[in-house]
């Protein structure tokens, strides 16, 4: 995991739940490459195309409500998100992304701090947020050391290899 | 510290005697279920190496949201999913001609007081409304549940939500659950727990009940809970064998916050596009022209629900500008449906029947929406692109005031469609 993540601001606003980061209609689609190509095509149909891997999405409050489908993470990981900075995040969502190891942030008001397309640097150790374009810096919450430790392993899937002792997929996977 | 029910529950699921609010446990699952959506769930299985399920006896499948399935592709992930149960030893597999998970695992007696359910479902909250601690996760939550039969929690603070008042001919559970909606907003109850109580509470029929708490997620509850009382217990125990102890909160026990609510004078309520907290009397918005009714889900699709749209339609025609999609939340209703004729009514007054499942509510298909059209829902969700197009709108409301909506072809408040 990077500790300091550097990209460019994509601005959302709040309560994007899970139908705008990835429509419904897509839900039977079970490969990462494919889900990516309708990553946040509900709350903006253009973001796929102006979308450069590395980005930071910034967002205000309660991001990710709504449906449980991990299909909303996986879009935002596998089209190259680098994290998502939002005032609050909703709980499925949280644990989704977290177990599959993109980094989130929670940061109060961030929201009216970040203009499309500002450089952002966030520290994931801190959770300080600097804002390059515009200089000021701001306090996010402090990721707990569960999250970091999950983050560090690259998200449960890792963990759990390592846990179980298997250190590879087994050999079912093949089939799906 | 006095503990909530939902603690006791958690604590004696993690082997602990005592858990507090904030504290990260891991609990043992006692059913675990995955429906069709979540092929993800069996690859990430694998992806951690997994190669037998720890206790298929907990495990649950529902082909429920794809039933039966429209896509080849939706197909092929319900084929790997049957393949899967069989290879594992999977005790339960409720195929596409069942319904709802949520409607089905009730009436299966697979739910009971003080347990730990966990469903690849963000409405798996439900389930408070049987003294269940039940919530939603993903599906790679879910694939390490199926390898260790445990998962890890953080404890919720417990919002209390306090209803009294007898609710007034015509409004239903869903009024009042819109109108919490529209006070209280959807991020109120985020990582937290909701308990509902109150005179009102105790009057709603389970199903009522079912409706509060299915819609706790729209507030960002992680779970709810309802303290069982004599008519959860005669549903229960009607369907379950099996042993259980009711937890009870102890006296004395701090809530994180408590509202209270009087709904002796609440008139229905509807949510207009595209929030669903974004909450109105129907009075506001009556006169909107509509070109859907969906009636079904698990938050609107019970016997009770169509009950109410068999009284307001019967000897009637649905408006025709107007189309109604009625969906059964499950076989069981559909049948009940069907013995108590509401069944012959709704389709003499014009209503398409759907198989019992999930039907349009997430965008899949049986009743998808068109750019530009308006849809009057019994489900939970009015995001854009919902239930189809991004163009659509999306009103939700109660059953009677979807039923009347469809009689008249435009948006009513259901109290003068009532006798």
């Amino acid at each position: 995991m990077e500790k300091i993540i550097r990209g460019q601001a994509y601005k959302f606003g709040s309560n994007i739940d899970t139908d705008q980061i990835y429509p419904g209609r897509y839900l039977e689609l079970t490969e990462p490459a494919d889900i990516a190509r309708h990553a946040l095509e509900g709350a903006d149909p253009s973001f796929r195309e102006r979308f450069q891997p590395g980005g930071i999405v910034v967002a205000g409050t309660n991001f990710g409500c709504g449906s449980s489908r991990e299909h909303a993470a996986i879009a935002l990981k596998s089209v190259g998100v680098s994290l998502v900075v939002a005032e609050s995040f909703a709980r499925i969502f949280f644990r989704n992304a977290i177990n599959l190891g993109l980094p989130l942030l929670v940061c109060p008001g961030i929201a009216a701090q970040v203009a499309e397309g500002d450089m952002l640097e966030v520290d994931l150790q801190t959770g300080q947020v600097t804002n390059l374009t515009s200089g000021r810096r701001f306090q996010g919450e402090k990721l707990s050391d569960y999250v970091l430790n999950l983050l560090a392993a690259g998200g449960v899937k890792p963990l759990m290899r390592k846990m179980l002792g298997t250190g590879k997929n087994s050999p079912g996977i093949p089939t799906l | 510290m006095p503990m909530h029910a939902l603690e006791k529950i958690l604590a004696a699921h993690a082997g602990r005697e005592n858990v507090a609010a904030g504290e990260i446990v891991t609990a043992k699952v006692d059913l675990a279920e995955v429906n069709d959506l979540y092929l993800q769930v069996i690859k990430s299985f694998y992806e951690m190496g997994g190669q037998r399920v720890k206790n298929p006896g907990g495990v649950v499948f529902v082909l429920d949201h794809y039933a039966p399935a429209p896509t080849i592709q939706s197909a092929a992930n319900q084929k790997a999913m049957r393949e899967f149960v069989r290879a594992q030893g999977i005790k339960h597999l409720f195929d596409i001609n069942s319904g709802v998970c949520h409607q089905v695992m009730p009436e299966a007696g697979l739910v009971w007081p003080g347990m730990i359910l966990v469903a690849t479902d963000s409405h798996t909250t439900t389930h408070g409304a049987f003294g269940a601690l039940g919530t939603g996760v993903g599906a790679t939550d879910l694939a390490t549940i199926l390898l260790t039969g445990e998962l890890w929690f953080r404890v919720p603070e417990v919002i209390r939500i306090n209803i009294d008042g007898q609710l007034p001919p015509g409004v239903m559970a869903k009024d009042v659950i819109l109108y919490i909606l529209g006070q209280l907003k959807q991020d109120v109850a985020v990582y937290k727990a909701i308990e509902y109580t109150g005179s009102t509470v105790a009057a709603l029929s389970i199903a009522g009940r079912m409706v509060l708490c299915n819609m706790a997620v729209e507030m960002g509850a992680k779970t709810t809970y309802i303290q069982p009382d004599e008519k959860t217990l005669a549903y229960v125990c009607a369907r379950t064998g099996k042993e259980f102890t009711v937890p009870e909160t102890d006296p004395g026990y701090r809530y994180g916050a408590e509202y209270h609510f009087d709904v002796a004078d609440l008139v229905p309520q509807v949510a207009v596009p595209h929030s669903i907290d974004n909450v109105v009397p129907v009075k506001e918005v009556e006169g909107t022209a509509v070109d859907q009714v969906f009636i079904g889900t698990c938050t609107g699709g019970r016997l009770e629900d169509i009950e109410v749209a068999a009284r307001i339609l019967a000897g009637k025609r649905v408006n025709p500008r107007c189309r109604l999609v009625v969906i059964p939340a499950s076989t069981e209703v559909l049948l009940e449906a069907e013995r108590a004729g509401y069944l012959r009514m709704l389709l003499e007054a014009g209503a398409t029947f759907a198989t019992p499942g999930c039907g349009p509510c997430l965008g899949a298909h049986a009743g998808v929406l068109a750019p530009g059209e308006v849809c009057v829902s019994t489900s939970s969700r009015n995001f854009p692109g919902r239930m189809g197009s991004t163009e659509a709108k999306i009103y939700s409301a109660s059953p009677a005031t979807a039923a009347a909506s469809a009689l008249a072809g435009k948006l009513v408040d259901p109290r003068r469609y009532l006798d």
